[in-house]
C-alpha cells in the first residue's frame, strides 16, 4: 500500500514538474491566443449559413491543413522529399469506399452504423473505425514506400515515392479489371464508388450534405488533433532524431540514431495524417473516384508546405489554408471570370496547376524559407551560411 | 549455426546486388517467348478462323518496337544523365521541354504547309528545317529554365532545385494544356510510318522504327564527339568531376553547364520531333510521363554517363512495348515505374555504373 501510494506521489510530481516545464515553455500569451482561436475555430460556422460555398471550402481547407500536416513530418522534420502522397489520399478515400458503403455486396458487415446503412449489403463500419482501419492500412503502407528508399539519396527518394504514387494510381484507375470473386472488383476505377455512408455518431445522429456545420466541427476537431501530436512530435526525441537526420545523416546515425526505424516512422506518421484526411475528404466527397488521385495533389500539398515554410507547423497550417482557400474558393467562385474581362479565352481554373508550379519557383527563389519559416530552417536557407558551409566541406576535404 | 546463415545471406544479397536486375529484365522477354512457344499465340484470321503460331516472331516484333520506341526515350535519357552529371540535379522540367518540342513541331508543320500531299523533297527540307527550329526552340528554353530557376539555387539545399524543377514542370505543362487543349491531339502521319519498309524473317520494320534509330544515332554520336573530343566537351567533363578544380582552370563553369542544358535540351527537341511523327498524337501529358520513363532509363544505365542513357532507353523501350502488347497500355506506366524502384532497390548505380561526383 505504501509503496503504491509512493509510486502515485511520484508520478504526481512528474505531472507537476512536466506543468511548470509547459508553463514555463509556453509563455501566457501564446495559450492565450491558442485559446482564442480554437473558440474562433468553434464558433466560426454560425457567421455563414450552413450551405454557403465558403463554408465547404473551409471544410476542404481543413481537410488540407491536415494533408499538409502529415506531409510536413516526411519532407520538413525528416528532410524525405515525397513526390507521392497522393498515395494515402488514395487509400484513406478507399478506405471509406470499401468499408463504407455497398461496394462489396457479397458481405454483410455492420458496426456501428444507422439509417440506411445498417440494412444495406456491403461492408459498413462507423466513421471511427473507417478511421481506425485508414490509420493502419496507410502506416503499413507508408512503410513499404519508405522501404526501398532507406538506402537512396534525397532525389532518388522523391523518384521513387513518385513512381508508387503513380503506380497507386494506375492501379486505382484499372481496379475495375482486378476481380476479388463474385463479380466483385478492387476498385470502381473512373466511374468512381458512389453513395458511401455519411458519417454517424451515436447520441449525435447521422450527418447529411446539406447541413455542413457538423462536417466542420468533426474535420476542425481532427485538426485540433493531429496538430497536437505534431507539437508534440516535433519536441519529442523522436522529433529531434528526424531534424537531425535531415541535417546530417552520417553525423545523426554516429550519434546513435537508428536510422531505420526513424525514417520509417517519418513515412508512417506522415502517411497516417494523409489517410485520416482521405478518409474525410471521401466521405465528404460522398464519392471514390480514381481519376482524384493524380501526381498534381501530391504537388499541391508540397506547395503548400513550401510555401508556408518547410518544416514549420504554422507554416504547414497557413499554406494549406492559402492554398486550398486560392484554389477552391478564390479561383472558381471569385477571380474565374477574369480572363474574360480582358478579353481572353480561357478559365482561370484550366491555369490553376501553372500557378501552383509558378509559386513553387517564386517561393523557392525569392524565399525558400517560406512565408512563416522555422527558425533553423531558415537559417540553414540563408546563402551565406550555406556558403560558409561549402567553404567548410572544402577545407575538411 | 546462425554465422552460416548470415555468410549464405551475405552471399545471397551479394548475387541479387549482381544479377538481380539483369534478371528482372531478362524476365520479362523469356517468359513471354517461351510462352508464345509453349502456348501459342494468335496471329490473325484465315478463312473464318484464328490462326495460333507458336515461334518467336511477335516477340521479335516487340522488341524491333521496343527498340525505335526505345530510341526516343534514349534521346530524353541523354538530356537527363547530362544535366545530372554535371549539376546532380533530376531536371524534372525536361520531360516537358520534350513536351514542347513535340508542339513546336506540330504547329510548325501547320505554318509550313507541311501535309500528307507534300512531295518528297519537300517532306525532307520541312522535316529537317523543322528538326533544326525544335532542337533550337527546347535547347534555348533549357537554358532558360536553367538561368532563371537553378542558377540563383547553385549553392541552396539540394531540394531546392529540385522544388523548381517541379514547378517549371508544372509551368510548361499548363502551356501545352492552354496552346493545344487538354485531349491528345492527332497530327498529320507525314511520313506514313505504318508503311513496311522491309522483312526479316516475318518481322516487320516499319518506317518509324527506321526514322527513330535513324535519328537518334547519328545524334548519338555526334554527341559522343563533342564531349570526347572538343574543347568545350572536356570542359563539360572537368566540370563533371569537379566544378571547383574547373573554375580554377579558367573552365567558366556557369557557361559550361548551360551549354550542357543547350545540349539535353536539343535532343529533347529531336525527340519531340521524332515522337509527333512516330505516336502521331500530341498531348500536354505527354512529357510527364516521357520524363519518367526517360529518367529511368538514365538511372538503369547508370545516371552521368551517356553510353548508359542509350542502353537504358533502349531496354525500357523494350519492356514498355511488351507490356503494351502483352498486359495492355493501361498497365504501362505501373510496370516501367515498377522497374524503376527495382533498379533503386537492387542497382541503384546502374547496369554500366554511374558517372557522379558520388560515385568517384
Amino acid at each position: 500500500m505504501n509503496e503504491l501510494l509512493a509510486q502515485l506521489s511520484e508520478w504526481r510530481e512528474t505531472l507537476v514538474k512536466r506543468r511548470e516545464a509547459f508553463v514555463r515553455r509556453v509563455p501566457w500569451w501564446s495559450r492565450a491566443l491558442a485559446l482564442l482561436l480554437i473558440v474562433f475555430g468553434i464558433i466560426l460556422p454560425f457567421f455563414f449559413s450552413q450551405d454557403s460555398g465558403f463554408m465547404g471550402a473551409t471544410i476542404v481547407a481543413l481537410a488540407y491543413v491536415v494533408m499538409a500536416l502529415g506531409l510536413n513530418v516526411v519532407v520538413g522534420f525528416a528532410g524525405l522529399l515525397d513526390l507521392g502522397y497522393v498515395a494515402f489520399y488514395a487509400f484513406g478515400a478507399y478506405s471509406v469506399g470499401w468499408f463504407g458503403s455497398d461496394f462489396f455486396f457479397k458481405a454483410h458487415i455492420h458496426a456501428l452504423v444507422s439509417g440506411i446503412a445498417a440494412h444495406e449489403t456491403g461492408i459498413h463500419l462507423n466513421f471511427v473505425l473507417i478511421l481506425v482501419c485508414a490509420v493502419v492500412i496507410t502506416a503499413v503502407a507508408g512503410m513499404i514506400i519508405g522501404l526501398p528508399t532507406l538506402r537512396l539519396r534525397s532525389d532518388y527518394i522523391a523518384i521513387v515515392t513518385l513512381a508508387f504514387g503513380e503506380i497507386i494510381g494506375v492501379v486505382a484507375v484499372n481496379g475495375t479489371s482486378i476481380h476479388l470473386g463474385g463479380g466483385q472488383t478492387l476498385t470502381a476505377g473512373n466511374l468512381g464508388i458512389p453513395a458511401l455512408d455519411l458519417p454517424y455518431f451515436p447520441g449525435i445522429g447521422s450527418f447529411n450534405l446539406l447541413q455542413l456545420r457538423p462536417w466542420y466541427w468533426l474535420i476542425f476537431a481532427i485538426v485540433l488533433l493531429v496538430l497536437f501530436i505534431n507539437l508534440r512530435l516535433r519536441d519529442s526525441r523522436l522529433g529531434r532524431a528526424w531534424i537531425a537526420l535531415r541535417e546530417d545523416e552520417v553525423a545523426a546515425v554516429s550519434m546513435g540514431i537508428p536510422l531505420v526505424r526513424t525514417k520509417l516512422m517519418a513515412y508512417a506518421i506522415g502517411a497516417t495524417f494523409g489517410g485520416m484526411s482521405g478518409v474525410f475528404l471521401g466521405a465528404f466527397d460522398t464519392t471514390v473516384n480514381a481519376s482524384q488521385f493524380a501526381f498534381s495533389f501530391s504537388i499541391f500539398v508540397l506547395a503548400m508546405i513550401i510555401v508556408g515554410g518547410l518544416g514549420s507547423i504554422w507554416g504547414a497550417v497557413l499554406g494549406a489554408l492559402l492554398l486550398s482557400y486560392i484554389n477552391y474558393y478564390l479561383i472558381p467562385d471569385v477571380l474565374n471570370g477574369l480572363p474574360h474581362d480582358f478579353g481572353l479565352n480561357f478559365d482561370l481554373t484550366q491555369l490553376s496547376f501553372g500557378i501552383f508550379g509558378f509559386l513553387l519557383v517564386l517561393v523557392m527563389i525569392l524565399r525558400p524559407q517560406g512565408l512563416f519559416p522555422e527558425r533553423r530552417r531558415r537559417l540553414e536557407l540563408t546563402a551565406k551560411i550555406a556558403a560558409d558551409d561549402a567553404q567548410l566541406v572544402e577545407v575538411a576535404e | 549455426m546462425p554465422d552460416a546463415v548470415n555468410r549464405v545471406l551475405a552471399v545471397l544479397r551479394r548475387y541479387i546486388g549482381r544479377w538481380g536486375l539483369l534478371i528482372a529484365l531478362v524476365a520479362l522477354p523469356a517468359y513471354y517467348g517461351i510462352h508464345d512457344l509453349t502456348h501459342g499465340y494468335q496471329a490473325g484470321f484465315h478463312a473464318g478462323h484464328a490462326v495460333t503460331r507458336h515461334d518467336l516472331t511477335q516477340l521479335g516484333f516487340n522488341l524491333v518496337e521496343g527498340l525505335s520506341n526505345g530510341a526516343i526515350w534514349a534521346l530524353i535519357a541523354m538530356g537527363y544523365t547530362l544535366v545530372y552529371g554535371i549539376i546532380e540535379l533530376i531536371n524534372f522540367a525536361h520531360g516537358d521541354v520534350f513536351m514542347i518540342g513535340s508542339f513546336t513541331a506540330a504547329g510548325l508543320w501547320g505554318t509550313l504547309g507541311l501535309g500528307l500531299a507534300t512531295g518528297p523533297v519537300g517532306l525532307i527540307a520541312g522535316l529537317l528545317l523543322t528538326l533544326i527550329v525544335c532542337m533550337a526552340v527546347c535547347g534555348s528554353l533549357n537554358v532558360l529554365i536553367e538561368r532563371v530557376g537553378y542558377r540563383p539555387l547553385r549553392n541552396a539545399p539540394k531540394l531546392a532545385p529540385l522544388i523548381t524543377a517541379v514547378g517549371f514542370s508544372f509551368i510548361l505543362q499548363n502551356v501545352g494544356l492552354l496552346w493545344l487543349g487538354g485531349s491528345p491531339q492527332g497530327v498529320n502521319d507525314l511520313i506514313r510510318e505504318n508503311d513496311t519498309v522491309f522483312q526479316i524473317s516475318g518481322v516487320i520494320i516499319h518506317r518509324a522504327d527506321l526514322l527513330a534509330l535513324g535519328v537518334m544515332i547519328p545524334l548519338v554520336l555526334a554527341l559522343a564527339w563533342f564531349i570526347g573530343k572538343t574543347r568545350p566537351g572536356r570542359a563539360m567533363r572537368a566540370t563533371a568531376q569537379d566544378p571547383e578544380a574547373a573554375r580554377l582552370m579558367g573552365i567558366n563553369v556557369n557557361n559550361t553547364i548551360s551549354l550542357t542544358f543547350l545540349l539535353g535540351g536539343m535532343l529533347a527537341g529531336a525527340a519531340g520531333l521524332v515522337y509527333a511523327l512516330y505516336e502521331t498524337t500530341v498531348w500536354y501529358f505527354q512529357g510527364f510521363e516521357a520524363g519518367l520513363i526517360a529518367f529511368t532509363a538514365a538511372v538503369m544505365g547508370g545516371i552521368g554517363n551517356v553510353r548508359g542513357a542509350v542502353l537504358g532507353g533502349l531496354i525500357i523501350g523494350c519492356i514498355q512495348e511488351l507490356s503494351d502488347s502483352r498486359l495492355g497500355p493501361q498497365w504501362t506506366e505501373a510496370v516501367v515505374f515498377g522497374y524503376l524502384i527495382l533498379v533503386m532497390v537492387l542497382r541503384p548505380r546502374g547496369l554500366i555504373g554511374e558517372e557522379t561526383r558520388e560515385a568517384g
